[in-house]
């Protein structure tokens, strides 16, 4: 099964872009939470809430401002949504109670669907290592098999033993070529054949819908 | 029959286990004292945290919980769902919010769930292990067990985000909450309520992909503990602990600073506090060793 997200979306990529006049609307119809933007009343709140805020090309409230702007490359091919560390500082301060963390989200997860997310993006590579590696068990693990003779007995042993690897171990991370998530062990579920029919369903319900909600 | 019993979802912890440093080794000694029942929710799947937004859609993110929920009701019916990883318990609340409130997509997602034949028709409320502890016993019931004193260690809290945002516990503020100070005083511990990074963001997945930019804020967490005098930091969140702990050899070997700052959870500070030993309170295994309460442990 294919963890990466192939719904109907990618026909717009390719498609003539039928709402490039109207970027708001297009997020308002694609993008997770997109229908709150246009709430957002530019008060700033949060452009000074992101723990990583200096590496934000554009913060939270620009990026609202772009999109009411129709600033649809510069939004969409940005890294900025990608400097998103989930921590809620700006969702628990924002008077117009707008979901951001999720609604950044959602941008980087459009942009990427669309194929205009930043290539070699550490957080987008990491981010879908991850999905595929929460979904997806009985695969070989890379993990395991590259740095075993550190890490096989898991995250703190194998750093005790090997703290010389660490550096080595987050260039790979950060290469893309080494997945850190399976340090912790990975899980796997008895009913791996429901999990796989139940999550192929629910991109063919998103297929199928798209883009009537989101 | 134990006082209290409850749906349990693992989570990071569990698969923590396998790693030998352990939230779930010291929450298991914690509840036996407590006379805690936690049942593991059968065949749980993993939540899919917050890291997972680019790989996962809506719908794909909200059924893999709505699987955790389903099985819960089935096989627990009427027992809290509890989680002891803030990522965890963040996203399935999560979810479960947006397909309690949004019939279209919970047709959608028993469509999905239909095929690994479940059907979700509602559950118990997800909650975080914090919660159960001061709001099903609170911190006068929490007190009675303790029979060592903690009162020679002083603990900078360390609550982190998502423990605290956008949930948090309730009646407590966002940007100083007081749960985590309170529970090491009920203790015995001497809690440094002046500690300002206590809800400062670590990176949390991010430390990952971008070193640099989480070291920077794992920096500012460590040195503010030691500008407070504290011996060790303690939190709630298996993602901060790893982070703060892990990268502080990294961030000594780039900026030449002499990082040896322990950092436990709560869970091994009660139970310490509640008489278990190193190995109960999974205190053999750190790489930052919190001496002091392993001494305190060691005591017979
Ligand atoms: S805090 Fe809310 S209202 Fe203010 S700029 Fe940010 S999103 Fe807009
Ligand atoms: S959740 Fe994301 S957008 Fe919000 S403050 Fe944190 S980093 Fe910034
Ligand atoms: S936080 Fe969620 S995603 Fe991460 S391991 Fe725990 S259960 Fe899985
Ligand atoms: S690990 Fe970091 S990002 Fe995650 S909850 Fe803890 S403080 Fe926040």
């Amino acid at each position: 099964m294919d963890a990466l997200r192939t719904t109907g979306h990618q026909a717009i990529a390719a498609a003539p872009l039928p709402y490039r006049n109207d970027f708001l609307k297009e997020v308002e119809a694609h993008v997770e939470d997109g229908e709150w933007v246009k709430m957002c009343m530019q008060c700033g709140v949060c452009a000074g809430s992101c723990p990583f805020g200096p590496h934000w090309e554009h913060p939270p409230q620009e990026i609202f401002m772009m999109i009411r702007a129709g600033k649809r490359d510069d939004v969409l091919t940005s890294d900025a949504m990608w400097m998103c560390t989930s921590c809620y500082n700006c969702v628990v301060r924002c008077p117009r109670k707008l979901p951001i963390t999720q609604i950044m989200h959602g941008i980087a997860s459009y942009a990427q669907e669309l194929g205009l997310a930043p290539k070699n993006q550490p957080t987008r590579d990491f981010s879908i290592q991850f999905w595929k590696n929460c979904t997806k068990t009985g695969r070989v693990n890379e993990m395991k098999l590259t740095v075993g003779l550190y890490f096989k007995d898991g995250l703190v042993s194998g750093i005790k033993q090997g703290m010389s690897m660490l550096p080595v171990a987050l260039g790979l991370i950060k290469a893309g070529r080494l997945n850190p998530f399976e340090l912790f062990g990975g899980h796997s579920p008895k009913d791996q054949k429901g999990i796989a029919a139940m999550l192929k369903k629910a991109r063919a319900i998103e297929a199928r819908c798209a883009p009537a909600t989101h | 029959m134990a006082k209290k019993e409850y749906a349990f979802y693992p989570g990071c912890s569990s698969q923590r286990k396998a790693s030998a440093a352990n939230l779930q080794t010291s929450v298991a000694a914690m509840c036996k004292t407590l006379d805690i029942k936690l049942t593991d929710i059968p065949d749980w799947n993993c939540c899919g945290a917050s890291i997972a937004y680019a790989g996962g859609s809506e719908l794909e993110r909200v059924v893999i919980n709505a699987r955790n929920f389903t099985l819960a009701a089935k096989h627990l019916p009427g027992q809290d769902i509890v989680a002891t990883c803030a990522a965890c318990w963040l996203n399935a609340r999560e979810s479960k919010e947006k397909i309690d409130g949004n019939p279209q997509l919970l047709a959608q997602a028993n469509e999905a769930l239909k095929e690994a034949e479940l059907h979700y028709q509602g559950s118990a409320p997800v909650r975080h292990m914090v919660e159960v502890l001061i709001e099903d016993f609170g911190y006068d019931e929490l007190k009675k067990p303790v029979v060592k004193s903690l009162a020679e260690i002083k603990f900078a809290g360390y609550v982190g985000c998502q423990t605290n945002r956008p949930f948090g516990i309730a009646g407590e503020s966002f940007e100083n909450p007081m749960y985590l100070d309170r529970l090491v005083e009920s203790m015995g511990g001497e809690a440094l309520t002046a500690y300002d990074q206590k809800v400062t963001c670590c990176g949390g997945a991010l430390a990952f992909s971008e070193p640099d930019k989480s070291q920077k804020q794992i920096r500012d967490v460590v040195e503010a503990a030691y500008d407070q005098g504290a011996d060790m930091l303690v939190t709630p969140c298996p993602l901060c602990q790893a982070n703060v702990e892990v990268y502080q050899s990294e961030i000594n070997r780039k900026q030449g600073t002499k990082f040896h700052m322990p950092i436990i959870y709560y869970s091994q500070l009660m139970t310490v506090a509640y008489g278990g030993s190193v190995k109960e309170a999974g205190l053999d295994a750190h790489i930052i060793q919190p001496t002091k309460l392993q001494q305190i442990a060691a005591k017979k």
